[in-house]
């Protein structure tokens, strides 16, 4: 056996066995550094004559180059060892709990407005607002309810002036007279807001919330009115049928006026919208008077339509299950917790109401 | 409005059941809000077989009987009628039942040492007959199967209960329901043959009506029926009152209720000789008294409609009556009185003196004009059928003619408000019905109103007329385009949605309080601010409107640190009030944390929530809005309810203009006032009414791209400044020493103590270096730092920290 493929064997054997990360390095200046052995082997060449030293060399390349893939796999392997050895050590208890972070909610009367607008954005209504302190006159006289109308009885209003001038709004139509009032026709808005009467008990809360819908062009009609209501209840609720009730009724500002009452029913406890044979009124609406038209200059002969008003609170009774409209206002943390909407949960109109 | 089916059978004639009645008055605008038997007091009684009797052993006249009510053990019950007999079937009163003639409620008693369980029952204790000589008999063959049921069950009507809208003054009465329901063809109106009176005396009273300004009273109509007999009322009459909730208590009263219940035709009895010469008509003089029939004393005011004679006030026309003229069962002569009261005289009147009454309920809504005559000759046919006398010829006083309202309508509106078609025929078969004279010229209807509607005064009025008879569910559904000419939300609008939602994201429960509040708790937030109070408040706690949104924000989060939450952050984005005008409100955004961070966490340390929180939580709302974090504006100038060391103010740029925010930590004062139970409460307030629209259109949303690859370097520096000196001053000063290279400015550490002399601080800060043209050498860099040393000393007075 030649000297060349003595080292070979030695060294592989060396390389074969459990040493350390040190050791094959150590290997590697023994084989290969200036005066490792493998290099020493090279610079024979030279000395060696003709007719073998061809095969010497072959063989001492093919030698250098089996050696040199041993160390570098013994290193990996050793390295690769050591990794997970390391990673064996700094194993840890992935069950503990993360660093902490507080979810906040949205409150379910502003995730119920936004799906109201959003379904309202659909058809071709835009939002408008009011403020909170309205005069007289938009709150009650322009919405043809004079002074000493019976129908303000049932207003209870918050006065601000001894004279009853500057009032707490009742309801959120006093915004169809700023509207009608600002700009010219058509008209196609929703009014969002709160609202307040001076009614505290189990059912009535002093401030809550309506939303006011306003449509106004030439030949506007019950029709119209109709299909726009049930097409927001039927969007609103998520359901695929609705039951429907037109019931005529009488507000000061619309003539002919309706309550609108969905169909329900009581299932394990539960209240199913758009089934059943109990009513439950949700709106009023009706063809807006003549006379408010005219207060605000819009020509009746020329300009008709509808409006609407809608108790946000109720609806978001109706729809989340909740049954005592106090606690919408009291600020509960855990109500607010377990009613709250996640404020990613943006409603929209292409990814849907809610979750 | 209380009806039964009943009564309406009077002036119905109808095939429809009671199912059908009220789905047809829902259905025509009447809505019925229940319809339920009246009382269960009638539930109580049962059917029941003596089984056997006993003579009483302590007393001669009682029985102790031995009754089957059904149940498997007979019971005792002791009884004194002579009747009460083996195998008589009869009425029996369980303990717990009221009886409707003295209404006694019966107990478990016992009677001369006997335990009778309740009681057999005479027709008249049932108020069934006057009969009252022994229990009630009733047919074997008829009730032997019955044992044990309820025996008023089926016999009394149910209530039904309408909500009848203000317009509809016409449906306070009985006829009047049955009018509309007839118009829907849902049964015929019965003709009522209304009886004349027909007298030669004349009625001796003299009325006169003042004609003065602002009268309350138009026409005023009497009846004098001399000695009558009053008495308790015929059981007929008892029992309408009674179906419908009403107490009978004599027999002029009854009669004056039910025509008014009936025709809708409020009435007014007077003791006719109390009346002390004459009736005058006429306004109050301001301060005048009289006591009125709910035995309430009245200071009147100027200018109400009374009804007076030679003493004084006799009563408030078409309110209430007054004591001193007022009918009783010894009354001998009663004058009647029918008359018209205008609704806005009435209505301010009762409002003033807080009087609500049906006879008010009715005439401020607007009672027929033309019922005078009626409702006196009903009502003297009853009085003089029940309680005789002579009835007078009536007299009628008026200082103004009614005239019927014409209405001219053109049928072609009826489908463009409606948005389909129905016949003019079917029109004219509409209004005829309820009562309107119509003469048709093509498509025109020449209509005259009834008197009794005088809700309806121009043609949209006759659209609703024929669409409500018509039915609702006749309008067709026509659906909605789904076309927008407009954005829905304004810029403004979607910045409110935007904020708050970005403030939920952070943590915060958003909540919604009322928008007034405590005034002693709004008083520690209001600053300069008008105190903007209610008149009415609904309770002395919410008597203001808030100044600010911390006045109940802050209630709230006490509430929650009682119930036991120790770390809270809520928020509420709403409308604060600067004055009682107007418009004078502005939208603010309020949040308020208390407690610590990471509270018993295994992997941080605790700590109190501190401004930096709420700093953070107002830059990063305001730059996730696109506003610019670097352009903020800070100072130390907050309100007084902060902490005046530990909050500040946030504007949108160096001018000032838009103050954006408050933020810090709610001054000590102000927790230790509200007593709130927590380590630390910071607090902010966002005015987004201020912030002025970031983004314009896309097309400016961004600048162009720009990015070196050149090498960049990092200097850190260290400089000694004042302890008040603010930090964004320094940083501010060196990115001005050249825009273009210093790329980042940051503050690593904060330090005071040793080392540094007193009423000084150490500001550390890492300036990242870059240029867009060129590798930096060394020299640029040196000169740099030079540069930013020399530029900060002589700016500040700072000294590098060597």
């Amino acid at each position: 056996m030649s000297d060349i493929k003595k080292i070979k064997e030695e060294f592989f054997s060396k390389l074969s066995s459990e040493i350390s990360l040190a050791e094959v390095n150590q290997i590697k200046s023994d084989l290969f550094g200036k005066n490792g052995i493998i290099s020493l082997e090279f610079k024979k060449i030279g000395q060696i004559n003709e007719s073998e030293r061809k095969k010497f060399a072959s063989d001492l390349n093919e030698i250098k180059n089996f050696l040199q893939g041993k160390i570098d796999s013994k290193i990996n392997e050793i390295e690769e060892l050591e990794i997970n050895e390391k990673l064996n050590k700094e194993k840890i208890d992935v069950t503990l709990p993360s660093r902490s972070y507080q979810r906040g909610k949205i409150h379910p009367v502003s995730q119920t407005i936004d799906e109201i607008s959003s379904i309202f954005s659909e058809i071709g209504f835009s939002v408008e607002e009011g403020p909170d302190v309205e005069n007289e006159y938009n709150n009650f006289t322009a919405l043809n309810t004079p002074d000493n109308h019976p129908a303000r009885d049932m207003h209870d209003t918050f006065y601000l002036d001894d004279n009853k001038q500057k009032l707490l709004r009742t309801h959120t139509s006093p915004v169809q007279i700023r509207t009608m009032l600002k700009d010219k026709p058509p008209f196609k808005i929703i009014a969002p807001g709160r609202t307040y009467r001076s009614d505290s008990d189990q059912t009535h809360a002093p401030m809550f919330h309506q939303v006011e819908g306003l449509h106004i062009d030439k030949n506007i009609n019950m029709g119209h009115l109709k299909g726009c209501l049930h097409y927001f209840i039927k969007e609103f609720f998520e359901v695929d049928k609705i039951k429907m009730r037109f019931r005529p009724s009488h507000f000061p500002f619309t003539e002919p006026s309706a309550e609108v009452d969905i169909g329900y029913e009581i299932k394990d406890g539960k209240i199913i919208i758009g089934e059943g044979d109990k009513w439950l009124e949700i709106l009023g609406c009706g063809m807006v008077h003549p006379n408010v038209l005219n207060n605000v200059n819009v020509d009746s002969k020329i300009y008709q339509g509808y409006a609407f008003g809608i108790g946000i609170d109720r609806l978001a009774m109706l729809k989340y299950g909740i049954n005592d409209l106090r606690a919408f206002f009291e600020c509960d943390y855990r109500w607010l917790n377990h009613f709250g909407f996640d404020p990613l949960d943006v409603p929209s109109n292409y990814r849907g109401l809610s979750r | 409005m209380k009806i039964t089916y009943d009564w309406l059978k009077d002036h119905l004639k109808t095939k429809f059941n009671e199912t059908q009645l009220i789905q047809k008055l829902t259905n025509i605008g009447l809505e019925v809000e229940s319809s339920e038997a009246l009382t269960s007091d009638y539930d109580f009684f049962k059917i029941a077989k003596i089984i056997k009797t006993e003579k009483h052993p302590d007393a001669d006249r009682l029985k102790v009987c031995d009754v089957d009510i059904g149940d498997k053990i007979p019971l005792k019950v002791v009884c004194g009628a002579p009747n009460a007999r083996e195998g008589l079937i009869t009425i029996y009163a369980p303990p717990g039942a009221m009886i409707p003639k003295n209404k006694m409620k019966l107990s478990i008693s016992k009677i001369r040492g006997i335990t009778s369980y309740g009681m057999l029952c005479s027709e008249s204790e049932l108020n069934l007959s006057d009969e009252s000589d022994g229990i009630v008999e009733l047919n074997t063959t008829k009730f032997n199967k019955k044992i044990g049921n309820k025996y008023f069950s089926k016999k009394q009507p149910n209530l039904i209960d309408l909500s009848i809208t203000p317009n509809r003054p016409d449906c306070l009465g009985v006829r009047g329901i049955a009018r509309d329901l007839a118009s829907t063809g849902f049964g015929k109106l019965i003709d009522i043959k209304e009886k004349k009176i027909k007298s030669k005396l004349n009625q001796k009273i003299k009325v006169k009506i003042n004609k003065e300004k602002n009268s309350g009273c138009t026409s005023f109509g009497s009846c004098l029926i001399t000695n009558i007999k009053n008495c308790e009322s015929p059981q007929w009459l008892k029992n309408k009152l009674v179906s419908i909730g009403q107490k009978p208590i004599s027999a002029v009263v009854d009669i004056t209720n039910y025509v008014m219940l009936d025709l809708n035709r409020p009435l007014h009895a007077y003791d006719a000789d109390k009346i002390n010469k004459g009736i005058v008509v006429r306004n109050s003089k301001k301060g005048e008294k009289f006591t009125a029939l709910d035995n309430k004393e009245y200071m009147l005011h100027e200018n109400m409609c009374v009804i007076s004679d030679n003493l004084g006030v006799l009563g408030l026309g078409g309110i209430i009556g007054g004591t001193r003229s007022s009918t009783n069962l010894e009354t001998k002569n009663v004058l009647i009185e029918s008359a018209y009261f205008n609704p806005r005289s009435i209505r301010k009147t009762s409002k003033i003196l807080n009087i609500d009454t049906d006879a008010k309920f009715r005439f401020e809504r607007g009672i027929d004009p033309l019922s005078i005559e009626q409702g006196i000759n009903r009502t003297a046919e009853l009085i003089k059928e029940i309680c005789g006398g002579e009835v007078s010829k009536i007299d009628i006083q008026k200082i103004d003619k009614f005239e019927k309202t014409k209405i001219k309508f053109n049928t072609n509106l009826f489908e463009k408000i409606s948005g389909f078609k129905i016949s003019i025929k079917q029109m004219i078969v509409i209004l005829k019905n309820l009562g309107f004279e119509i003469k048709s010229i093509k498509n025109n209807l020449n209509l005259i109103v009834p008197s009794w509607r005088p809700d309806i005064t121009q043609p949209i009025d006759i659209v609703e007329e024929l669409v409500r008879i018509y039915g609702y569910d006749k309008i067709k559904i026509i659906n909605p385009e789904k076309n927008r000419i407009k954005p829905t939300l304004t810029k403004s609008q979607r910045l409110f949605h935007f904020l708050q939602r970005s403030l939920a994201s952070k943590g915060y429960f958003e909540t919604i309080t009322w928008s007034f509040t405590d005034s002693k708790i709004n008083n520690l937030f209001k600053e300069q601010k008008k105190s903007v109070e209610i008149v009415n408040p609904i309770s002395s706690d919410l008597n203001v409107l808030r100044n600010s949104i911390f006045s109940n924000l802050i209630i709230y989060l006490s509430k929650n640190l009682d119930r036991g939450f120790k770390d809270i952050c809520l928020f509420e984005i709403g409308p604060i009030f600067y004055g009682s005008k107007s418009g004078q409100q502005e939208t603010v955004i309020g949040g308020l944390n208390a407690g610590k961070k990471s509270r018993l966490s295994w992997l941080e340390k605790p700590r109190n929530v501190d401004i930096y929180d709420v700093k953070q939580v107002v830059v990063k709302s305001l730059e996730e809005a696109g506003f610019n974090p670097k352009s903020l504006f800070i100072d130390d100038k907050t309100p007084n309810y902060y902490h005046p060391g530990k909050s500040g103010r946030v504007f949108l740029n160096k001018g000032k203009e838009n103050l954006a925010a408050y933020f810090g930590e709610i001054h000590p004062n102000v927790i230790k006032k509200l007593d709130l139970k927590t380590e630390a409460v910071v607090g902010f307030e966002i005015f987004i009414d201020n912030l002025n629209i970031t983004r314009k259109s896309l097309k400016d949303q961004k600048s162009k791209f720009e990015a070196s690859d050149y090498q960049k370097s990092e200097r850190d520096f260290a400089f000694i400044v004042d302890k008040n000196f603010s930090s964004q001053d320094l940083v501010d000063i060196i990115y001005k020493v050249d825009k273009n290279l210093i790329k980042e400015v940051k503050i690593f550490d904060v330090y005071q103590g040793e080392n540094i002399p007193e009423n000084k601080k150490s500001i550390a800060i890492n300036v990242t270096i870059q240029s867009m043209e060129k590798t930096l050498q060394e020299k640029d860099l040196d000169f740099l730092n030079k540069s930013i040393i020399v530029s900060v000393e002589n700016k500040t007075g700072a000294k590098i920290r060597s």
